[in-house]
Protein backbone atom coordinates (compact mmCIF):
# COMPACT_ATOMS: atom_id res chain seq x y z
CA UNK A 1 0.00 0.00 0.00
CA UNK A 2 1.70 3.16 -1.08
CA UNK A 3 0.97 6.67 0.05
CA UNK A 4 -0.49 7.55 -3.37
CA UNK A 5 -3.57 5.33 -3.01
CA UNK A 6 -4.12 6.95 0.30
CA UNK A 7 -3.56 10.57 -0.71
CA UNK A 8 -6.89 12.07 0.37
CA UNK A 9 -8.37 9.39 2.62
CA UNK A 10 -7.49 11.17 5.87
CA UNK A 11 -9.04 14.41 4.68
CA UNK A 12 -12.30 12.68 3.71
CA UNK A 13 -12.55 10.93 7.05
CA UNK A 14 -11.79 14.18 8.87
CA UNK A 15 -14.63 15.85 6.99
CA UNK A 16 -17.02 13.01 7.87
CA UNK A 17 -16.06 13.39 11.55
CA UNK A 18 -16.38 17.16 11.38
CA UNK A 19 -19.86 16.93 9.89
CA UNK A 20 -20.91 14.41 12.56
CA UNK A 21 -19.86 16.85 15.27
CA UNK A 22 -21.58 19.70 13.43
CA UNK A 23 -24.79 17.66 13.21
CA UNK A 24 -24.74 16.97 16.96
CA UNK A 25 -24.26 20.68 17.68
CA UNK A 26 -27.11 21.93 15.47
CA UNK A 27 -29.65 19.07 15.62
CA UNK A 28 -29.53 17.68 19.16
CA UNK A 29 -31.21 19.52 22.01
CA UNK A 30 -29.33 18.21 25.03
CA UNK A 31 -26.69 20.72 26.08
CA UNK A 32 -24.15 18.26 27.51
CA UNK A 33 -24.31 16.40 24.22
CA UNK A 34 -23.87 19.63 22.29
CA UNK A 35 -20.66 20.36 24.21
CA UNK A 36 -19.31 16.90 23.40
CA UNK A 37 -20.37 17.32 19.76
CA UNK A 38 -18.28 20.46 19.68
CA UNK A 39 -15.43 18.36 21.08
CA UNK A 40 -15.73 15.96 18.10
CA UNK A 41 -15.62 18.94 15.76
CA UNK A 42 -12.46 20.20 17.48
CA UNK A 43 -10.69 16.85 17.39
CA UNK A 44 -11.45 16.51 13.68
CA UNK A 45 -9.82 19.90 13.02
CA UNK A 46 -6.78 18.75 15.02
CA UNK A 47 -6.60 15.58 12.91
CA UNK A 48 -6.79 17.70 9.76
CA UNK A 49 -3.79 19.75 10.85
CA UNK A 50 -1.78 16.74 11.97
CA UNK A 51 -2.57 14.97 8.66
CA UNK A 52 -0.61 17.70 6.88
CA UNK A 53 2.57 17.20 8.89
CA UNK A 54 4.00 13.73 8.08
CA UNK A 55 6.50 13.23 5.26
CA UNK A 56 6.85 9.85 3.59
CA UNK A 57 9.72 8.10 5.39
CA UNK A 58 10.03 10.82 8.03
CA UNK A 59 10.42 10.39 11.79
CA UNK A 60 8.97 12.35 14.73
CA UNK A 61 10.67 15.76 15.00
CA UNK A 62 13.20 14.90 17.71
CA UNK A 63 16.78 15.58 16.64
CA UNK A 64 19.06 12.55 16.43
CA UNK A 65 22.18 11.80 14.41
CA UNK A 66 20.68 8.66 12.93
CA UNK A 67 17.81 10.48 11.17
CA UNK A 68 17.72 13.19 8.57
CA UNK A 69 14.11 13.42 7.47
CA UNK A 70 11.71 14.78 10.06
CA UNK A 71 7.98 15.42 9.94
CA UNK A 72 6.89 19.04 10.05
CA UNK A 73 6.89 20.23 13.69
CA UNK A 74 4.81 23.38 13.12
CA UNK A 75 1.30 21.80 13.03
CA UNK A 76 2.22 19.88 16.20
CA UNK A 77 2.96 23.12 18.05
CA UNK A 78 -0.25 24.79 16.87
CA UNK A 79 -2.40 21.81 17.85
CA UNK A 80 -0.66 21.39 21.21
CA UNK A 81 -1.86 24.90 22.03
CA UNK A 82 -5.32 24.26 20.57
CA UNK A 83 -5.94 21.10 22.63
CA UNK A 84 -5.37 22.91 25.92
CA UNK A 85 -7.45 25.91 24.85
CA UNK A 86 -10.19 23.54 23.63
CA UNK A 87 -10.45 21.84 27.03
CA UNK A 88 -10.53 25.25 28.75
CA UNK A 89 -13.42 26.26 26.50
CA UNK A 90 -15.15 22.96 27.21
CA UNK A 91 -14.88 23.57 30.98
CA UNK A 92 -16.51 26.95 30.48
CA UNK A 93 -19.29 25.39 28.39
CA UNK A 94 -20.00 22.71 31.00
CA UNK A 95 -20.04 25.35 33.77
CA UNK A 96 -22.66 27.23 31.74
CA UNK A 97 -24.68 24.00 31.45
CA UNK A 98 -24.61 23.62 35.24
CA UNK A 99 -25.83 27.22 35.64
CA UNK A 100 -28.61 26.66 33.09
CA UNK A 101 -29.70 23.56 34.97
CA UNK A 102 -29.80 25.58 38.22
CA UNK A 103 -31.82 28.38 36.62
CA UNK A 104 -34.30 26.40 34.46
CA UNK A 105 -34.27 22.90 35.96
CA UNK A 106 -33.58 21.32 32.57
CA UNK A 107 -30.81 21.13 29.97
CA UNK A 108 -33.05 20.33 27.00
CA UNK A 109 -33.15 23.16 24.50
CA UNK A 110 -36.84 22.89 23.53
CA UNK A 111 -37.96 22.74 27.18
CA UNK A 112 -36.01 25.91 27.92
CA UNK A 113 -37.63 27.58 24.91
CA UNK A 114 -41.08 26.62 26.20
CA UNK A 115 -40.27 27.96 29.68
CA UNK A 116 -39.13 31.24 28.13
CA UNK A 117 -42.39 31.57 26.20
CA UNK A 118 -44.50 30.88 29.28
CA UNK A 119 -42.75 33.58 31.23
CA UNK A 120 -44.64 36.89 31.33
CA UNK B 1 1.29 -1.44 7.72
CA UNK B 2 1.16 2.06 9.19
CA UNK B 3 -1.33 3.11 6.54
CA UNK B 4 -3.51 0.08 7.23
CA UNK B 5 -3.54 0.94 10.95
CA UNK B 6 -4.39 4.52 10.05
CA UNK B 7 -7.35 3.41 7.92
CA UNK B 8 -8.66 1.09 10.66
CA UNK B 9 -8.32 3.73 13.38
CA UNK B 10 -10.02 6.36 11.20
CA UNK B 11 -12.97 4.04 10.54
CA UNK B 12 -13.08 3.27 14.26
CA UNK B 13 -13.31 7.00 15.00
CA UNK B 14 -16.10 7.48 12.49
CA UNK B 15 -18.01 4.58 14.08
CA UNK B 16 -17.54 6.11 17.56
CA UNK B 17 -18.73 9.51 16.34
CA UNK B 18 -21.84 8.06 14.69
CA UNK B 19 -22.58 6.04 17.86
CA UNK B 20 -22.37 9.34 19.76
CA UNK B 21 -25.17 10.77 17.62
CA UNK B 22 -27.57 7.95 18.51
CA UNK B 23 -26.70 7.20 22.14
CA UNK B 24 -29.18 8.79 24.56
CA UNK B 25 -27.62 8.13 27.96
CA UNK B 26 -25.33 11.03 28.92
CA UNK B 27 -22.90 8.78 30.83
CA UNK B 28 -22.44 6.74 27.64
CA UNK B 29 -21.92 9.98 25.68
CA UNK B 30 -19.02 10.96 27.96
CA UNK B 31 -17.41 7.52 27.85
CA UNK B 32 -17.68 7.37 24.04
CA UNK B 33 -16.10 10.80 23.90
CA UNK B 34 -13.18 9.48 25.99
CA UNK B 35 -12.76 6.55 23.57
CA UNK B 36 -12.88 9.01 20.68
CA UNK B 37 -10.08 11.15 22.16
CA UNK B 38 -7.93 8.12 22.95
CA UNK B 39 -8.28 6.80 19.38
CA UNK B 40 -7.38 10.27 18.12
CA UNK B 41 -4.22 10.22 20.23
CA UNK B 42 -3.23 6.87 18.66
CA UNK B 43 -3.67 8.45 15.24
CA UNK B 44 -1.47 11.40 16.23
CA UNK B 45 1.19 8.93 17.35
CA UNK B 46 0.93 7.17 14.00
CA UNK B 47 1.39 10.47 12.15
CA UNK B 48 4.63 11.27 14.03
CA UNK B 49 3.05 13.83 16.36
CA UNK B 50 4.24 12.32 19.65
CA UNK B 51 3.85 15.46 21.77
CA UNK B 52 0.32 16.00 20.51
CA UNK B 53 -0.51 12.34 21.20
CA UNK B 54 0.34 12.45 24.88
CA UNK B 55 -1.29 15.85 25.36
CA UNK B 56 -4.48 14.54 23.78
CA UNK B 57 -4.36 11.37 25.92
CA UNK B 58 -3.85 13.35 29.13
CA UNK B 59 -5.93 16.46 28.49
CA UNK B 60 -8.46 15.38 25.85
CA UNK B 61 -9.21 11.87 27.08
CA UNK B 62 -8.43 12.48 30.76
CA UNK B 63 -9.43 15.95 31.89
CA UNK B 64 -12.36 16.34 29.46
CA UNK B 65 -13.85 13.04 30.68
CA UNK B 66 -13.41 14.08 34.32
CA UNK B 67 -15.04 17.44 33.58
CA UNK B 68 -17.98 15.70 31.93
CA UNK B 69 -18.40 13.28 34.84
CA UNK B 70 -18.21 16.18 37.32
CA UNK B 71 -20.98 17.94 35.38
CA UNK B 72 -23.12 14.81 35.49
CA UNK B 73 -22.41 14.58 39.22
CA UNK B 74 -23.97 18.03 39.69
CA UNK B 75 -26.90 17.86 37.26
CA UNK B 76 -27.61 14.15 37.80
CA UNK B 77 -27.21 11.23 35.38
CA UNK B 78 -30.07 11.37 32.95
CA UNK B 79 -31.17 10.31 29.51
CA UNK B 80 -31.52 12.78 26.72
CA UNK B 81 -35.15 13.40 25.83
CA UNK B 82 -36.19 12.95 22.20
CA UNK B 83 -36.47 16.17 20.25
CA UNK B 84 -39.85 17.33 19.03
CA UNK B 85 -38.40 19.12 16.04
CA UNK B 86 -37.39 17.09 13.00
CA UNK B 87 -33.65 16.99 12.36
CA UNK B 88 -34.07 16.59 8.59
CA UNK B 89 -33.21 20.25 7.88
CA UNK B 90 -30.01 19.99 9.93
CA UNK B 91 -29.08 16.81 8.09
CA UNK B 92 -29.45 18.53 4.70
CA UNK B 93 -27.29 21.46 5.86
CA UNK B 94 -24.62 19.06 7.15
CA UNK B 95 -24.71 16.99 3.95
CA UNK B 96 -24.29 20.02 1.67
CA UNK B 97 -21.46 21.43 3.81
CA UNK B 98 -19.76 18.03 3.77
CA UNK B 99 -19.95 17.69 -0.01
CA UNK B 100 -18.51 21.19 -0.50
CA UNK B 101 -15.67 20.45 1.94
CA UNK B 102 -14.82 17.14 0.25
CA UNK B 103 -14.64 18.96 -3.09
CA UNK B 104 -12.23 21.40 -1.48
CA UNK B 105 -10.17 18.61 0.14
CA UNK B 106 -9.40 17.11 -3.26
CA UNK B 107 -7.21 20.14 -3.94
CA UNK B 108 -5.07 19.43 -0.86
CA UNK B 109 -1.52 18.15 -1.41
CA UNK B 110 -1.29 14.36 -1.17
CA UNK B 111 -0.72 12.76 2.23
CA UNK B 112 3.00 12.54 3.02
CA UNK B 113 4.05 14.59 0.00
CA UNK B 114 7.49 16.11 0.80
CA UNK B 115 6.94 18.95 -1.70
CA UNK B 116 3.75 20.26 -0.11
CA UNK B 117 3.84 24.02 0.57
CA UNK B 118 3.65 23.47 4.34
CA UNK B 119 7.07 21.76 4.31
CA UNK B 120 8.73 24.55 2.31
CA UNK B 121 8.10 27.68 4.33
CA UNK B 122 9.38 28.10 7.89
CA UNK B 123 9.60 24.47 9.01
CA UNK B 124 13.01 23.66 7.39
CA UNK B 125 14.59 26.46 9.39
CA UNK B 126 13.18 25.04 12.63
CA UNK B 127 14.45 21.57 11.75
CA UNK B 128 17.93 22.67 10.62
CA UNK B 129 18.77 25.37 13.15
CA UNK B 130 16.79 24.81 16.33
CA UNK B 131 19.42 22.32 17.56
CA UNK B 132 22.09 25.05 17.59
CA UNK B 133 19.90 28.04 18.36
CA UNK B 134 17.84 26.62 21.22
CA UNK B 135 19.72 23.45 22.13
CA UNK B 136 16.76 21.17 22.83
CA UNK B 137 16.58 17.92 20.83
CA UNK B 138 12.79 18.03 20.63
CA UNK B 139 11.97 20.54 17.88
CA UNK B 140 8.37 20.90 19.04
CA UNK B 141 9.59 22.09 22.45
CA UNK B 142 11.98 24.56 20.81
CA UNK B 143 9.24 26.08 18.67
CA UNK B 144 6.65 26.10 21.47
CA UNK B 145 8.82 27.68 24.14
CA UNK B 146 11.25 29.76 22.13
CA UNK B 147 10.31 30.69 18.55
CA UNK B 148 6.62 30.94 19.36
CA UNK B 149 6.85 31.78 23.03
CA UNK B 150 4.33 34.62 22.79
CA UNK B 151 1.83 32.21 21.30
CA UNK B 152 2.18 30.01 24.37
CA UNK B 153 1.85 33.03 26.65
CA UNK B 154 -1.40 33.90 24.87
CA UNK B 155 -2.56 30.33 25.46
CA UNK B 156 -1.87 30.69 29.19
CA UNK B 157 -3.93 33.89 29.23
CA UNK B 158 -6.84 32.16 27.47
CA UNK B 159 -6.74 29.28 29.97
CA UNK B 160 -6.59 31.77 32.85
CA UNK B 161 -9.60 33.66 31.48
CA UNK B 162 -11.54 30.41 31.09
CA UNK B 163 -10.65 29.40 34.67
CA UNK B 164 -11.87 32.80 35.94
CA UNK B 165 -15.10 32.33 33.95
CA UNK B 166 -15.69 28.88 35.42
CA UNK B 167 -15.07 30.17 38.95
CA UNK B 168 -17.44 33.11 38.47
CA UNK B 169 -20.16 30.84 37.05
CA UNK B 170 -19.81 28.06 39.62
CA UNK B 171 -19.33 30.33 42.62
CA UNK B 172 -22.88 31.65 42.37
CA UNK B 173 -24.88 28.42 42.37
CA UNK B 174 -26.28 29.22 45.85
CA UNK B 175 -29.31 31.44 45.53
CA UNK B 176 -29.76 34.31 48.02
CA UNK B 177 -33.27 32.97 48.84
CA UNK B 178 -31.73 29.87 50.41
CA UNK B 179 -30.37 31.96 53.26
CA UNK B 180 -33.07 34.06 54.97
CA UNK B 181 -31.82 36.95 57.06
CA UNK B 182 -32.82 35.35 60.36
CA UNK B 183 -30.41 32.52 59.75
CA UNK B 184 -27.48 34.88 59.53
CA UNK B 185 -28.20 36.35 62.94
CA UNK B 186 -28.68 33.02 64.65
CA UNK B 187 -25.91 30.98 63.10
CA UNK B 188 -23.12 33.31 62.14
CA UNK B 189 -21.32 35.70 64.40
CA UNK B 190 -20.02 38.55 62.19
CA UNK B 191 -17.10 39.17 64.53
CA UNK B 192 -15.71 35.79 63.56
CA UNK B 193 -15.19 37.13 60.07
CA UNK B 194 -17.77 35.42 57.88
CA UNK B 195 -17.72 36.98 54.44
CA UNK B 196 -21.31 35.96 53.71
CA UNK B 197 -22.68 38.39 56.27
CA UNK B 198 -24.14 41.65 55.00
CA UNK B 199 -24.94 44.10 57.83
CA UNK B 200 -28.25 45.88 57.63
CA UNK B 201 -28.51 49.59 58.16
CA UNK B 202 -30.70 49.38 61.26
CA UNK B 203 -28.47 46.87 62.99
CA UNK B 204 -26.23 49.09 65.13
CA UNK B 205 -24.70 46.30 67.19
CA UNK B 206 -23.10 44.77 64.15
CA UNK B 207 -21.51 47.99 62.99
CA UNK B 208 -19.81 48.68 66.26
Amino acid sequence: MSYAVFSSFNYWMVIVLMMTGFFIVIAQGNMVKKVFGLNIFQVSVFLFYISMSPIEGGTPPILDERFELYSNPLPHVLILTAIVVGVAGMALGLALVVRIKAAYGTIEEDEIERLEEEMP
Amino acid sequence: MILLTDVILMLFMVATAIALVFVRNLFAVIMLSGIFSLTASLLYLLMDAVDVAFTEAAVGAGIATVLGLATLGIIGVQDEKPQQRSSLGSFVVVLITGIVLIQAANDMPAFGDPDAPIHRHVAPRYIEQSGEEVGVPNIVTSVLASYRGFDTMGEVMVVFTAACGVLVLMGRTRKPDDYPEEDYREDIDPREGSSDFVPKDDDESVRS
